[in-house]
């Protein structure tokens, strides 16, 4: 019986979820926001079995001296700074808080962003090589594509037709596939969690 | 002394020079206001016509706080005089007295959605089931001239979106389709279901993990716990669970939500236990790191170059970091599988990737791994309603060359 409380739990959710879609009455709106208030507070909640979580994995690999333990120690240090020193000093500009979040967390974040730069570069050099026919359509369609953006003096207006209609036709064509096919997935995939098919979140004891 | 008596001099010399013309100024500007006036009262006497018609009615569709008024536009607006710049909705609960501008709309508009707050403590809170009335005022650029006062009308929600009546119609019919294959699947009827080549690799890749005596990584993506690809995943988890725990090879899965961990770490034990092996089962082995992605990233990379795992599984819902995270795993030299249903990720993906699950065929990853009848069922229906939405597709475009519009309205979605 404990597993069938969880199971009407989730239809009962989905099914209201699925209904309020529909019905745009003023109860229904506030139902759903309340329900999406629940979200938040669960969240809050689970971030802290999250934070366990970090604390735990580092510090077992600092007692185990797993490969490269030595970075759990930065691990822990920064999330340790940052939890005393917002509470202690605040979150305002200027706060020791903000400094680091500023000055050491932006920049490291820019640079993993900046990699990306690097990364498709050679993935595309990867992709590209014309090996079989479908590799050499897509190697002579991303040069056309690539081609609009520098000026070809009289080649311009062709090649700008050709991107147009490459965009705009089976660019799109396989776009709207793809986006039609994720939308009965998804309903699929809703359904089955709803009526309780796919039950594999709910874990076994 | 003689100094002073010139200066004196040419001060007042200057003064007498210049009065006639001040005086004059004077009398010019008061002569222009004078004329201003004039044109003022010229203009009041030529006041555009006033609307007519105003029509207010409960607005469609909504949560019951909003009136959309109509009005026949002045004869003025685009003809006429044509010295109508706008219109102002004016709204009282008394016929007679007491109104006030609820908004101003430019000339050429014959329509106002007159929309306000639930919330009986805001500002602009809009009651329902309440009676108002409206007129409609069309303001030249010094006049204006008003409409009579409507009927009262009041606001009040509806039961159903008609608007959505296509969006509705569609999901009943594709929910038939599933329960249908589903209670065929049930009493025992066989369903093919085409192979898929990424799906057909994970065997081989947690088989390749195991012979090597690395681990393996499964991503679950950025999504929360709400979004359908990370809901489709974690299914996903649970299959690759039961065979890393037959294989006796080690997982690893850090993730990004706080939500997501508990819900991965429960997959994971389900799988473990499905396979009979729950002692095998480390909590650690599903970890959080962290919300932020690019700190995300930088851990996951960090690992994949020091663990050597065998295999990487990319699933869920990704973002700009799906290109860092697979081309440090074709560095790293891993196999690697992916799946994602956002289709701005799905190229690099493919290009970084070994196998990539395009769109739908990571919500069906499940039921191929677990070959579940009553799972297969939803994915046949899957193709069924794939089908029907080609066969419409070539209707739609039929009906709309030929002009018959009834058949193209039948799927309109008004919002």
């Amino acid at each position: 019986m404990r597993w069938q409380y969880p199971l009407l739990i989730v239809f009962l959710g989905g099914l209201f979820m699925a209904v309020q879609y529909f019905v745009p009455l003023e109860f229904s709106e506030r139902i759903y926001e309340y329900a999406l208030d629940w979200i938040i507070i669960v969240g809050v909640f689970t971030m802290c079995l999250g934070l366990w979580s970090l604390f735990r994995v580092s510090l077992a690999k600092i007692q185990t001296k797993a490969p490269a333990w030595g970075y759990n120690y930065i691990t822990l240090a920064g999330l340790f700074a940052m939890l005393i020193l917002g509470p202690a000093f605040g979150i305002e500009e200027g706060k020791p808080f903000m400094t680091l979040f500023w000055y050491i967390y932006t920049p490291i974040q820019a640079s993993m962003f900046a990699l990306l730069a690097f990364y498709i570069a050679s993935a595309a050099y990867r992709a590209f090589r014309a090996r079989t026919m479908i590799a050499t359509i897509l190697l002579v369609t991303a040069t056309i594509i690539m081609l609009r953006l520098i000026p070809l003096g009289f080649l311009s207006g062709p090649n700008q037709w050709a991107v147009n209609w490459i965009l705009t036709v089976p660019n799109m064509a396989a776009k709207r596939a793809i986006a039609m096919g994720i939308g009965l997935g998804g309903i699929a995939t809703a359904l089955k969690v709803v009526l309780g098919i796919e039950r594999s979140y709910m874990g076994k004891d | 002394m003689k100094n002073k008596f010139v200066f004196r001099n040419k001060v007042l010399l200057i003064f007498f020079l210049t009065l006639p013309f001040l005086l004059l100024g004077l009398n010019t500007s008061s002569a222009q206001e004078a004329g201003e006036v004039k044109a003022l009262v010229d203009s009041s006497a030529q006041a555009p016509a006033s609307p007519t018609d105003v029509v207010a009615k409960d607005a469609p569709n909504d949560n019951g706080h909003a009136i959309v008024v109509m009005w026949k536009p002045s004869a003025d607006d685009g003809a006429g005089k044509n010295n109508v710049l706008s219109y102002e909705i004016l709204r009282s609960d008394n016929s007679d007295t007491g109104f006030v501008v609820r908004g101003m709309v430019p000339a050429g508009t014959n329509q106002y959605l007159d929309r306000g707050a639930r919330e009986k403590e805001d500002k602009n809170y809009f009651p329902s089931h309440k009676n108002f009335y409206y007129k409609i005022r069309a303001k030249s650029d010094v006049s204006f001239s008003e409409s009579k006062v409507s009927a009262p009308a009041y606001a009040f929600g509806q039961w159903f979106h008609t608007g959505k009546t296509s969006i509705f119609l569609a999901t009943a019919i594709f929910t038939f389709f599933v329960l249908l294959f589903i209670n065929m699947a049930k009493k025992g009827k066989e369903l093919y279901v085409r192979p898929i080549a990424g799906i057909d690799a994970v065997d081989e890749a947690i088989g390749r993990a195991t012979e090597m005596g690395r681990p393996i990584l499964y991503i679950l993506g950025l999504g929360s716990a709400g979004d359908l690809a990370t809901i489709a995943s974690l299914t996903i988890l649970s299959r690759v669970a039961k065979k890393v725990a037959e294989y006796q090879t080690s997982l690893l899965v850090p993730v990004a939500d706080p939500v997501v961990l508990t819900v991965a770490q429960e997959s994971v034990k389900a799988g473990y236990y499905d396979a009979g092996r729950p002692d095998a089962y480390k909590e650690d082995s599903v970890w959080y790191i962290t919300s932020m992605q690019f700190a995300y990233v930088s851990a996951v990379n960090g690992l994949m170059l020091r663990e050597r795992t065998a295999t990487n599984l990319y699933l869920g819902a990704f973002y700009a970091e799906s290109l860092l995270l697979a081309e440090t795993g074709n560095i790293a030299g891993s196999i690697q599988i992916s799946g994602t249903d956002q289709v701005a990720q799905i190229p690099f993906f493919i290009a970084a990737t070994d196998y990539t699950l395009i769109g739908e065929e990571l919500y069906a990853a499940s039921a191929y791994l677990g070959r579940e009848p009553l799972l297969l069922g939803a994915i046949k229906a899957q193709d069924w309603g794939k089908i029907l939405i080609m066969i419409s597709l070539l209707l739609g475009a039929l009906a709309a060359t030929l002009h018959f519009d009834f058949f193209v309205n039948l799927f309109r979605i008004k919002l």
